[in-house]
């Protein structure tokens, strides 16, 4: 059975210790632990519950120029993630067993991190009839989020029977908030940079109406919903209140809602071009403040990758989507910790405990304790680093980061108790081309 | 001044350089000489992703009366459509030569990104971009307006200008909002709420949702092309109601300041935002304005290929 040990490293809680992995398990947390098997020396290094992200585009199957579920597992283990949630708008649909089955095998084979699909809840994304849920449910993938990002359930109707549908297994639906009509051809954040800029409005109000549609049907029909990227203040007062009436609603943030505003579209550089848009100041305010006090449940990368030449063109030709699983807890850190709005226990339950909980994904997400399967993220909390895209693990180097000094990298991740990134080097796959 | 991609790009004194520029090409130009040497061996290219046969051929005859070599690549209808192919046209035509690049694109933001993306190295003019800028249009209309109210004035300190239509999709309209500002004219853009851009209180600009309130007071009255389809997304009912609210008809045109001009950028939709009448009426300056074009274009043409030094001294070589 393998073994590794680390040594002297920082739990969320600021205690020292060591921790001693055996085969795929937490064998023993204390002091002075001594192995026969590898020893990594953690002074300095924090020690926490591996990342589970809740909302990835992995683009396989059909678009593997951007991104394999390989390459995207590596990019995640990069980010100190232990689990993503492969998104189904792919080429074909994640709309039936076979593809989400498709999914799950393609994740396993490369076995550097937990691949959970989401299912599709329309067929073929069309927001008129219902997918197989239940198939896909009852497949191997075992699926229990189902969204059809990048479109939005608009149908009242369907989100309705969705909603209903998915209670048979504890299912949730996970809503891309876009009124669609109140988004034709929209570009970026509807405010006075569009009004200059000349580019179509994406206003909050698209966002909004459909969450607060969405939050009364949960209520009415008591099934859980899930919002993903929440982008404006106007829903988080909405999310705010939902939970107030103690509606079975989560939600998410994105690292880049975080920290970047609609400012940055002024050069017309699509590198910022991303759905739902980048907003306003006053609206990443309100997200990291949401973020910290509980209304919004969870950070999840939207990771979007895209070949370059589908951002090297003009504004209104390129594509929405920003990768994100590799700068993802930088930003958090800089954003949230360092400002002094979250402690690391909050960091735990925003990145691990609750996406993994929301996803009912068995043994992501665990504290790190005895017995428990060792999902571990090893951390720097203190490291400033760079963001260059050339050196991005992901096949797409669409980040917003690059030239950006981060707050916090990781050095370590442990899946399984195996050490698939070891000093922020990815341990497998290493032959697949990046570009 | 290497690229004309925004008003935002120049100052106001610069601005004012480009319009005497233009007053001195005028005068050179208006004997028998019809042709200056000035830019012999330039090559500019007039690459056009929309249809806009006045101000491609604006854009040709100022080259050739500078003498450049012009090139009209027409991208609209050939196998460009996407965005992948802007990048390579140009470079295309980078690798053929060229010192300017005169842009117009449906995408807001096109001349700036070919500017500024590093795919080639010629000055580039934008002639529009999507719903943006059409900074030569403002720069040909300011040129306009000073010809009508003092042609050696520095300032539009003391004029009033409205802009009537369809603000929120005019590139016309934002590049002359930021110009005219710029000069210190006194501009009250007007249209029904549907089509003011959101955000207009912070463009230093009055507003209004009546045209008819304020008329007697403007010196100057830019009506802005309306599109019928506009009518489709709901911005507002039909043409004849547009008309009745926002429209330049006689009873309108009537009003007006004994010395106040009406302008229009083209082409005109006679009978939807300006009436026959008006269009032809003495006060209507439109035909000005496409002459102007070629002079103002010649003078932007002018400072941004023929060097610093001489657009600094104004002096033409
Ligand atoms: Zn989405």
């Amino acid at each position: 059975m393998s073994e590794l040990l680390l040594k002297n490293v920082t739990l969320a809680d600021n205690s020292q210790v060591d921790i001693h992995i055996k085969g795929d398990r937490i064998f023993a947390i204390g002091s002075d632990l001594s192995t026969t098997g590898e020893v990594l020396d953690c002074s300095g290094l924090m020690a926490l519950p591996g990342f589970v992200d809740l909302h990835t585009h992995v683009r396989e199957p059909g678009k593997e120029n951007a991104e394999t579920v390989l390459t995207g597992s590596r990019s995640a283990v990069r980010g100190g993630f232990t689990a993503v949630s492969a998104m189904p708008n792919t080429n074909p649909v994640a709309d039936t067993a076979g593809v989400v089955e498709q999914v799950l095998r393609l994740g396993k084979s490369a076995g550097l991190c937990d691949v959970f699909p989401i299912g599709a809840v329309s067929a073929g994304l069309n927001g008129e009839h219902l997918a197989e849920i239940g198939a896909m449910a009852d497949s191997a993938a075992k699926v229990r989020i189902f969204s059809d990002d990048g479109k939005c359930v608009s149908d009242p109707l369907l989100m309705r029977r969705a909603l209903e549908y998915v209670k048979i297994f504890d299912g949730v639906i996970a809503q891309h908030a876009q009124e669609p009509r109140l988004t034709i051809n929209a570009q970026m954040n509807e405010g006075v940079v569009a009004s200059e800029l000349g580019l179509t409005g994406w206003p909050s109000i698209a966002e909004e109406s459909i969450i607060a549609r969405d939050i009364l049907l949960a209520e009415t029909v008591k099934s859980r919903l899930h919002i993903c990227h929440v982008s404006t203040k106007g829903s988080v007062e909405l999310i705010r209140w939902a939970k107030s009436r103690g509606i079975s609603v989560t939600a998410e943030v994105t690292p880049h809602h975080l920290i970047l505003t609609d400012e940055l579209v002024r050069g017309y550089d699509p590198i910022y071009k991303v759905n739902p848009p980048l907003r306003t100041n006053d609206d990443v305010v309100a997200l990291r403040a949401g973020l910290a006090d509980g209304t919004i449940d969870i950070v999840a990368t939207d990771h979007a990758p895209h070949p370059a030449e589908d951002k090297d063109c003009e504004w209104a030709s390129a594509a929405f989507g920003m990768v994100g699983l590799e700068t993802a807890f930088g930003v958090v850190v800089t954003t949230m910790i360092r400002t002094g709005l979250m402690d690391w226990k909050r960091l735990v339950e925003v990145m691990s405990i609750n996406p993994a909980r929301i996803g009912g994904y068995g043994d992501q997400g665990q504290p790190l304790e005895v017995g428990a399967m060792a999902h571990i993220t090893v951390v720097d909390p203190k490291k400033e680093w760079t963001v260059d895209k050339q050196a991005l693990i992901s096949r797409s180097s669409n980040t917003p980061f690059h030239g950006s000094t981060l707050t916090g990298d990781v050095i370590h991740t442990i899946y399984r108790g195996a050490l698939v990134l070891k000093d922020q080097r990815v341990m497998g796959g290493e032959n697949v081309s990046n570009g | 001044m290497k690229h004309l991609l925004s008003i935002n790009d120049i100052t106001a004194a610069e601005a004012i350089s480009i319009l005497d520029t233009a007053a001195q090409l005028q005068n050179l130009t208006s004997g028998t000489v019809k042709k200056l040497p000035t830019l012999r061996g330039r090559t500019v290219v007039n690459l056009f992703f929309e249809d806009s046969t006045r101000t491609r051929l604006s854009f040709d005859a100022a080259a050739k009366r500078l003498s450049a070599d012009v090139t009209n690549f027409a991208a609209k209808g050939s196998s460009v459509s996407k965005g992948e192919s802007l990048k390579d046209t140009a470079q295309t035509l980078q690798a053929m030569g060229a010192d300017a690049i005169v842009i117009r694109h449906g995408a807001s933001g096109a001349a700036k990104r070919l500017a500024e993306s590093g795919w080639v190295s010629a000055s580039i003019i934008n002639a529009g971009d999507g719903t943006h800028e059409h900074p030569t249009q403002a720069l040909l209309d300011a040129f306009t307006i000073r010809k009508h109210f003092g042609p050696t004035r520095s300032d539009f300190v003391g004029l009033k200008v409205a802009i009537v239509g369809d603000i929120v999709h005019s590139r016309v309209a934002r590049s002359n909002v930021l110009l005219l500002k710029k000069l210190g004219a006194d501009v009250t853009v007007i249209a029904p709420p549907t089509l003011i851009p959101y955000g207009i209180e912070s463009w230093g600009v009055a507003h209004s949702f009546n045209l008819d309130e304020d008329l007697e007071s403007f010196d100057v009255v830019m009506m802005l092309r309306v599109q019928l389809e506009r009518m489709n997304e709901a911005y507002f009912p039909n043409g004849r109601e547009y008309s009745r609210g926002y429209g330049l008809d006689e009873v309108r045109l009537g009003r007006l300041k004994a010395h106040a001009i009406v302008m229009h950028p083209g082409p005109m939709n006679r009978g939807l935002e300006i009436s026959a009448a008006s269009a032809d009426s003495v006060r209507s300056v439109v035909l000005e304005q496409v002459s102007n074009g070629v002079l103002v274009r010649m003078a932007v043409l002018y400072q941004l290929l023929a060097g610093p030094d001489q657009a600094a001294t104004g002096v033409l070589a």
